[in-house]
């Protein structure tokens, strides 16, 4: 099935896997300093910005410095943050947090813009293609050219191979693109990332990633209620005090709000499901009250890095580097990662067009140095602490922290808190997990998985080996199923996982039903999976979410 | 022979299209587009007949907005060897379409026209039939077979309850339907190569036609939601209210 | 107001959409409708007595035998000029030849109508039906196809019409030449086109219990279609999958058996007539679009279904 002799090949200077805020800045940052540089980008996405989903409200520091004129180039952030509620809830009331600006100052939005993430990537798209960088979307990087000792570029991946890995009639090799540098931004666990990790022991020394969850929805409201520039968070119900989570919700646009659920991938209970807790918390007066009357046009879902700088590894190594949330970069408390990940885009590529200009060694080494002296550095390690004080602590008790945190310490604390363990570490059995009774959908304001996925407009072609592999499959039923009960049918928010045939009766005994083609991309699986058993390799090209405009 | 292949740029068929509040239109801003699918059986026809020698050239055709480009781009990857994007501010109506098509046919006198049998957003089934039309050739729509010799084409068409298999006198338009071929992908290296085909502008000024639409949309709704109907006791008042009620057996 | 119809025909019998056609036409005025083939005295004889038509154009020449869209499309460019709006059925003959006569009277036509708003204003789908359009005509003359499913046929019977011959067109040089037809012969109609359909899901348990569906599909003249999670989990080949990413069905009559009713599933099939649905769970979101559900176990259900057909149908 190997291609690999047949397979044409491009040089390039730089090339870039992901087209995400990370990716397009490091792009449009290296033909700025660069010009005559020749850089590609390519994307699994159908098209630029087709995967990306985030909340988002964004700060524009990162932008500023990158395309200081963007109002005049219309890039759409057209939606000012102008009111700022942080809500605890419980199951029938809202609290809301007094002196926010005060007390939790990483949440003052004053300044940002509630966007769409995949329009402002669509935008930088088209900013970096005038600067003459090449954009594949549609295309995945599916494997390392890992030649001498160094990443030599990336090969995409085979497109028309059967389910059963033979050549269909339509088989198209991948191709090779030769690079002197190759940065990775592929978000939140990149597949190639994880191999790079291994290969060059990137994680030596730092702390294990944590992981969350975010899932969303993109609303339609009656023009009545539409408040563009709210920007509301929520924290407490219906999260237990031990799980880590909590709601956002913003009016922005033509009235469109985005509202969405992120859950901690550390939490214990077996029976949670994040999907499932999303939409209950829509049921609350303080969700309701914006939604009701209004219609649901899309939905998606995207893990994230929450390990802040504790989890941030070793970002370059011999020929390329590791960009955005690939790498981790993500404030957990202001719950912004675009800044962060465009800043370390920037950084990367002015490491990249310095090695260029200078010999052309084989790691851009400078990256982690400029890293360290940029205020990204600084804004994540103030914060360093926030998320493990929940982990440690609870919710209440990590709020009072992180309160404690930023108006005493202000972020100088003495100590750093550490994470113990992976998220898949810390999963507790079916029978030492209290079992949670979720209400059913009542398809107006609340519904089930498929009709949700059916909103991402995600599609594989049909005739492909399945891209999520187990590892042993034995082991889904003597680990998955006999101690957890198939956690994974509860947090892929894709309806991926189906335990089938699990009535007693059943002859075969229950199984593992993979609906790969349902798979939104968000890799939960391959991060939460007890015994890390799946594994999440990227499907041909193309596929996937395609989200519209607006989220 | 010279092909010319029109290809439509069209809301991708992997998005559920949202019809907009106000009832103006569908939602198209920010949607993902791509060739229309029947136009890539098109284009795909069209590679295949000329890697077997009956064609020795590909013009693929676009009208539209500049952003058709991008799928002119596409069949220029696929095999096309040239490009002409018609540039106008709308997608044009058949009629109009058909109009401009026939310009470009004289201009550039194609042996065969390939194009889709549809295009997936107005769904009006009608260009084709209209360029045989106006130019007096012959018409082979809906084919999923086609053949050529001796200045024939033999085409194999997709009719109700079967197919029917005529033979055009070429000159000839021919219509893709679903069976016809599976189009190849356009691949990476292809993509890339076909960023130095050769792609030409023009107005439809320089045709000559008036594209001024005959159609205007008043408003544009969701189809009404299917109701749920009756819970049947058994299968008995199942297959006796199936005869007697909805009389569909 | 006229309105002239080109009559679709099949084995010397008016097909029920063209009969749609007709009272698609009688909303718009006096029905001429148009009888075309050779050797076809039978057939226009039959035309005279649909409800509402007021007369019947006999164009009864060889040269019409096959309906090829060249020699139609001419003859009803000759006969436009005395008629307000031109139809046809949306069946293959009615899109091959109406957009061609639009061309060459230089008419915009409107594809598919499902509904008649007033003379120059038409409702038609568009997105597959995911959307439905008014469009109002600004051509002297409109140039139509119908879609019969939203039209109630015409009594066959109760017309009085009168006949009248058209002249044959000359026999130009044919540009193009019937070679064959190759109807279906095989024993089920195709998925894609046939008036009933029966689909199976999950809850068939196993690729071998699709068998206990085909003596009903037998019975109906059905197509087997089947759910993307039964094409999933393998028991039935690919191209039986109805729904999102396989075909859009939209038959007379559609029953779904074990089949939950995933929104991917109902994109496929939502538009046929007639829904049945059987299956065990009361909850299961079929039931929202199913005409008649019957809440049983289906392997109960299917072989008391075939016994019930099989009584005096």
């Amino acid at each position: 099935m190997s291609a690999v002799s047949e397979r044409e090949a491009m040089e390039f200077d730089v090339v870039v896997v992901g087209a995400g805020p990370a990716g397009l800045a490091a792009a449009i940052r290296l033909k700025q300093l660069a010009p005559d540089a020749t850089v590609c980008v390519v994307e699994k996405g159908s098209e630029v910005g087709a995967h990306i989903l985030s909340g988002a409200v964004i700060e524009t520091r990162a932008l500023d410095e990158l395309i200081p004129d963007w109002r005049k180039r219309g890039a759409p952030l057209n939606t000012p943050a102008t009111e700022d509620r942080m809500l605890f809830l419980t199951e029938t009331r809202s609290y809301r947090v007094p002196m926010l600006g005060t007390v939790m100052p990483h949440m003052s939005n004053h300044g940002n813009y509630i966007v769409s993430l995949g329009e402002v990537c669509r935008w930088l798209g088209g900013q970096a293609e005038a600067l003459g960088v090449e954009i594949y979307p549609g295309f995945a990087a599916a494997e390392l050219l890992d030649e001498d000792g160094r990443i030599a570029g990336v090969a995409t991946g085979d497109m028309g191979v059967t389910r059963e890995g033979e050549r269909g009639p339509n088989f198209a090799p991948g191709m090779e693109l030769r690079a002197t540098y190759t940065l990775f931004g592929e978000g939140c666990r990149g597949s190639l990332a994880k191999q790079l990790m291994a290969r060059f022991d990137l994680r030596q020394g730092v702390d294990p990633q944590t992981y969350g969850l975010g899932i969303k929805e993109l609303w339609e409201i009656p023009a009545s209620k539409h408040r563009p520039g709210l920007v509301q968070h929520s924290f407490g119900w219906p999260l237990d005090r031990a799980t880590y989570g909590g709601s956002w919700l913003y009016h922005f646009g033509e009235n469109l709000v985005s509202y969405g659920f992120v859950v901690g991938l550390d939490y214990a209970n077996t029976w949670l499901s994040p999907f499932d807790e999303m939409q209950r918390l829509k049921t609350h007066p303080s969700v309701r009250q914006h939604l009701e009357g209004g219609k649901r046009l899309s939905y998606g879902a995207r893990a994230l890095s929450e390990g802040g700088l504790q989890s941030v590894p070793r970002l370059s190594f011999p020929g390329g580097a590791l960009l955005g949330d690939s790498a981790g970069f993500l404030n957990v408390p202001k719950i912004k990662g675009t800044h962060t990940a465009m800043k370390s885009g920037m950084l990367a590529a002015e490491a990249v067009a310095d090695a260029l200009a200078n010999g052309r060694p084989a790691e851009p080494r400078s990256y982690t140095r400029r890293v360290r002296q940029s205020w990204l550095w600084t804004e994540l390690r103030d914060v360093r602490n926030v998320r493990p004080s929940f982990a440690k602590f609870g919710t209440l008790g990590g709020a009072l922290y992180s309160g404690f945190d930023a108006m005493v310490l202000r972020g100088r604390a003495p100590w750093t808190m550490r994470h113990r363990h992976a998220d898949n570490e810390v999963l507790d059995s079916a029978a030492g997990s209290p079992p949670i009774a979720y209400p059913r959908p009542d398809n107006k304001l609340t519904f089930d998985r498929l009709s949700s996925v059916y909103l991402s407009n995600t599609n594989h072609e049909e005739n492909q080996p399945v891209h999520l592999r187990l590892r042993d499959p034995q082991r889904w039923r003597s680990v998955n199923w006999d101690l957890y009960r198939s956690p994974e049918s509860r947090y892929c928010p894709a309806a991926v996982y189906e335990a089938v045939d699990t009535e007693a009766g059943d002859a075969n005994g229950p199984r593992l039903q993979i609906n790969a083609q349902n798979c939104v991309h968000c890799k939960t699986c391959d991060i939460k999976d007890p015994t890390q058993n799946i594994d999440w390799a990227t499907p041909e090209g193309g596929g996937g979410p395609n989200y519209p405009g607006g989220m | 022979m010279k092909l010319l292949v029109p290809v439509k740029r069209v809301v991708d068929y992997n998005v559920k299209v949202r019809v907009k509040a106000d009832g103006s239109g569908v939602e198209t801003a920010g949607v993902k587009m791509s060739m229309n699918p029947f136009d890539e059986i098109a284009v795909e026809e069209a590679v295949r007949l000329k890697e077997k020698g009956a064609a020795t050239e590909i013009v693929a055709v676009s009208i539209g907005v500049q952003q058709c480009q991008e799928t002119l781009r596409t069949a220029l990857a696929m095999g096309a060897d040239r490009a002409v994007l018609v540039l106008t501010e709308e997608s044009p109506e058949p009629l109009a379409v058909a109009k401009l098509l026939r310009a470009l046919v004289d201009r550039e006198q194609p042996g065969m026209v390939i194009m889709g049998k549809q295009a997936i957003d107005d769904d009006m089934n009608a260009t084709g039939q209209m360029l045989a039309g106006l130019l007096g050739w012959a018409q082979g729509t809906f084919a999923s077979k086609v053949e050529l010799s001796d200045g024939v084409a033999t085409v194999t068409r997709e009719v109700d309850g079967g197919l029917e298999t005529v033979a055009l006198t070429l000159p000839a338009i021919i219509t893709a339907d679903l069976r016809l071929n599976e189009p190849r992908y356009a691949s990476l290296p292809n993509i890339m190569k076909a960023r130095k085909k050769p792609l030409e502008t023009i107005a439809p000024g320089d045709l000559g036609v008036d594209v001024t639409p005959r159609l205007t949309t008043l408003r544009v709704a969701e189809p009404p939601v299917r109701q749920s109907g009756v819970k049947v006791g058994s299968v008995a008042e199942l297959v006796a209210k199936l005869r007697a009620e909805a009389k569909v057996i | 107001m006229t309105a002239l119809v080109l009559l679709d025909h099949a084995d010397g019998r008016i097909t029920p959409a063209a009969r749609s056609a007709v009272t698609a036409a009688a909303a718009l005025g006096e029905v001429h409708v148009l009888v075309t083939g050779a050797a076809i005295g039978a057939v226009a004889e039959a035309a005279t007595r649909i409800a509402g038509v007021a007369k019947v154009l006999r164009a009864d020449a060889e040269i019409y035998d096959k309906a090829l869209a060249e020699p139609l499309a001419a003859l009803l460019v000759r006969l436009a000029p005395a008629y307000d709006h031109v139809l046809a059925a949306a069946t293959a003959t009615g899109k091959n030849v109406i957009p061609r006569a639009a061309a060459l009277l230089d008419v915009q036509p409107i594809s598919e109508i499902v509904a008649v708003v007033d003379a120059e204003t038409f409702v038609r789908p568009i997105y597959a039906g995911n959307a439905l359009a008014t469009v109002r005509s600004t051509d002297a003359r409109k140039l139509i196809t119908v879609r019969a499913a939203n039209f109630d046929a015409a009594a066959a019977e109760g017309g009085s019409a009168t006949i009248e011959e058209v002249e044959a067109g000359e026999a130009t040089p044919a540009v193009s030449r019937f070679v064959s037809t190759e109807l279906s012969t095989s024993d089920r109609p195709d998925l894609a086109s046939a008036r009933v359909v029966i689909s199976g899901g999950r809850g068939m348990q196993n690729g071998e219990n699709f068998k206990l569906i085909e003596p009903i599909a037998d019975a109906l003249g059905a197509a087997i279609g089947a759910s993307r999670a039964a094409v999933d989990a393998g028991y039935v080949p690919n191209d039986y999958q109805v729904g999102q990413t396989g075909k859009i069905v939209a038959p007379d009559l559609y029953v779904a058996i074990g089949i939950s009713g995933a929104i991917q599933h109902l994109a496929g099939m939502k538009d046929s007539k007639v829904i049945v649905a059987i299956n065990k769970d009361a909850e299961a979101p079929i039931f929202q679009v199913a005409d008649y559900g019957l809440v049983a176990d289906l392997f109960a259900a299917l072989p008391e279904l075939q016994a019930e057909l099989a009584k005096a149908s």
